[in-house]
């Protein structure tokens, strides 16, 4: 025990100075980005200094305009990723439980995980027309995936050593799952539910690229169409920042979460 | 507690069918075990043991005969059975004194659960630990604590496939004696598989030897069983204990001059 004690004293040091490393990286591709952008290789229109982003970033923040791109993107992405993690969760528990849905289900399943993101958007249009449904449903569709692959292989390969205590002590169907199958399962699917989130950022920018009036993918787009080089880099930069927001967020509710049992 | 239960083989026999070939295992086992008699199995590895076991248990059924505890027969998973198994098998996400109540029969609920499982606890001496965490536990510790669980369910029949095979010399002396005293105190009838023979000589009432046919496509069956004289607990250097045990280890195929027989 006084071991452990020793460690965790020590650990807030070190834990801070391997964080600081991290930071190290932007800053100096900040610093590289500066001096490209000075060198003359590429034009302003091509590559705006650091500044010209920060500029357009007051500018669009200032009208009010950025947030509400940013509002609306971060909305799709968070009821799309809970309908997708519900799915998810929902019918990667049945093919994990179940042989004959694994048998029935998983091909199918495979086969509509291998369509690209993109391929989706003309139907999604036709079908749900050019609200927010589709973009949601889009989202929805990328956050489904990996948190249903990650769930349904995590309870099929649970220690077969455990599953069998839980039967030798009566534990069956339901109460076999609450007591030892869900439990052994949640650290993969904690971590496949920070996938799921991931890649819900990554359908979101298809879905508003291809047919929206707001949001970051628009921004993207429409910056594109205006010319606006800066503007495009800060929806990169900004788009970058929110992904790793919410993934951070989501890391931290796992640690406390996997911490509480440990 | 509940009253020590009575176990009874009759004409069992088990095969399994691995790849399209027919597998005899066990064949004609008929052995009747009293309330409150310990009986160790003993035999080489691989000779069905602990498929005899976990037909008791009930996680595994008989392809010929019937295994009944007090006259009833046992169909699916045996409620007045507990199995304590090679490894502890703990659920590391659940402290000790939540992995003993796992053992606890369905419907004990409350401050009753409470006390039986903290009385276990302190039976196996680990009361100081009830809440630590499997991994913070030395692998005596552990099986202890899985002992504990299997004594929670107030068990008829206590079955212990090889529980302290895995365990340091002395580690395995003490748990030995410990058990010894646990069965002293709940009385309850014990099965216990070990390819030890001073383990078997220590601990048990009957030796019942398993070993192959003369034919070794038959299946094993009981080769001898072996009443041990004198009352437990026994002396450890016995004289009389240590013929038994040279006639044992020859049955075995072991000679005590240190060659192995044709």
């Amino acid at each position: 025990m006084s071991l452990t004690e020793e460690r965790t004293a020590v650990a807030p040091k070190r834990t801070a100075a391997r964080r600081a490393v991290g930071v190290v990286l932007p800053l100096l591709l900040l610093g590289v980005w500066q001096l490209l952008a000075g060198s003359g290789i590429y034009s302003p229109a091509q590559l705006p200094p650091p500044g010209e982003v920060a500029s357009a970033f007051g500018e669009l923040a200032g009208r009010g305009e950025l947030w509400h791109h940013i509002a609306i993107s971060t909305q799709r992405v968070l009821i799309g990723f809970a309908l997708g993690a519900v799915l998810g969760l929902a019918l990667g528990g049945l093919v994990g439980l179940s042989r004959t849905a694994n048998a029935a289900l998983s091909p199918t399943v495979q086969a509509i995980r291998a369509v690209p993101s993109l391929a989706w958007v003309p139907l999604l249009l036709l079908w749900l027309g050019v609200g927010e449904t589709p973009k949601i449903v889009l989202v929805a569709i990328g956050a489904f995936f990996p948190v249903y692959a990650t769930v349904s292989a995590a309870l099929t390969h649970v220690d077969s050593h455990l599953t069998e205590v839980g039967r030798a002590y009566g534990r069956s169907g339901l109460r076999l799952v609450a007591t030892v199958l869900f439990p052994a399962a949640t650290p993969a699917i904690l971590s496949g539910l920070r996938l799921g989130l991931a890649q819900g950022w990554l359908f979101l920018v298809a879905a508003e690229l291809i047919a929206s009036s707001m949001g970051l993918g628009f921004l993207l787009i429409d910056s594109q169409n205006t010319g606006r080089t800066d503007v495009m880099l800060l929806a990169i930069v900004l788009l970058a920042a929110l992904g790793k927001l919410t993934d951070t967020l989501l890391g931290f509710a796992e640690t406390r979460l996997l911490t509480a049992r440990r | 507690m509940r009253e020590p239960a009575g176990l009874e083989f009759s004409g069992v026999g088990r095969a399994f069918t691995v790849a399209g070939r027919h597998r005899q295992v066990l064949a004609g086992i008929d052995l009747t075990v009293a309330p409150g008699e310990v009986i160790a199995l003993l035999g080489p590895s691989g000779c069905g043991k602990s498929t005899l076991l976990r037909l008791a248990a009930g996680l595994d059924s008989p392809t010929a005969g019937a295994v009944s505890v007090d006259g009833r027969p046992v169909r699916g998973i045996e409620p007045r059975c507990a199995v304590v198994f090679q490894e502890p098998r703990l659920l590391p996400w659940r402290t000790l004194f939540r992995n003993v109540a796992y053992g606890l029969p369905r419907g004990v609920t409350g401050a009753p659960a409470r006390q039986e499982v903290e009385h276990w606890l302190s039976v196996v001496g680990l009361d100081a630990f009830a809440q630590h965490r499997p991994r913070q536990l030395s692998g005596g510790m552990a099986q202890r604590a899985a002992l504990a669980r299997a004594l929670a369910r107030r068990p008829g029949v206590l079955l212990l496939d090889e529980p302290f095979a895995a365990l340091d010399a002395l580690t395995r002396l003490r748990m030995q004696d410990l058990l010894a005293e646990v069965q002293r105190e709940a009385g309850t009838t014990v099965l216990l598989v070990t390819h030890d023979a001073d383990e078997a000589l220590h601990l048990a009432d009957r030796i019942v030897l398993l070993g192959p046919s003369e034919d070794p496509a038959a299946g094993s069956s009981i080769r001898l069983v072996l009443p041990v004289p004198g009352a437990r607990p026994r002396d450890r250097g016995d004289s009389t204990l240590a013929e038994l045990r040279a006639s044992l280890l020859s049955e075995l195929g072991v000679n005590i001059h240190g060659r192995i027989q044709a």
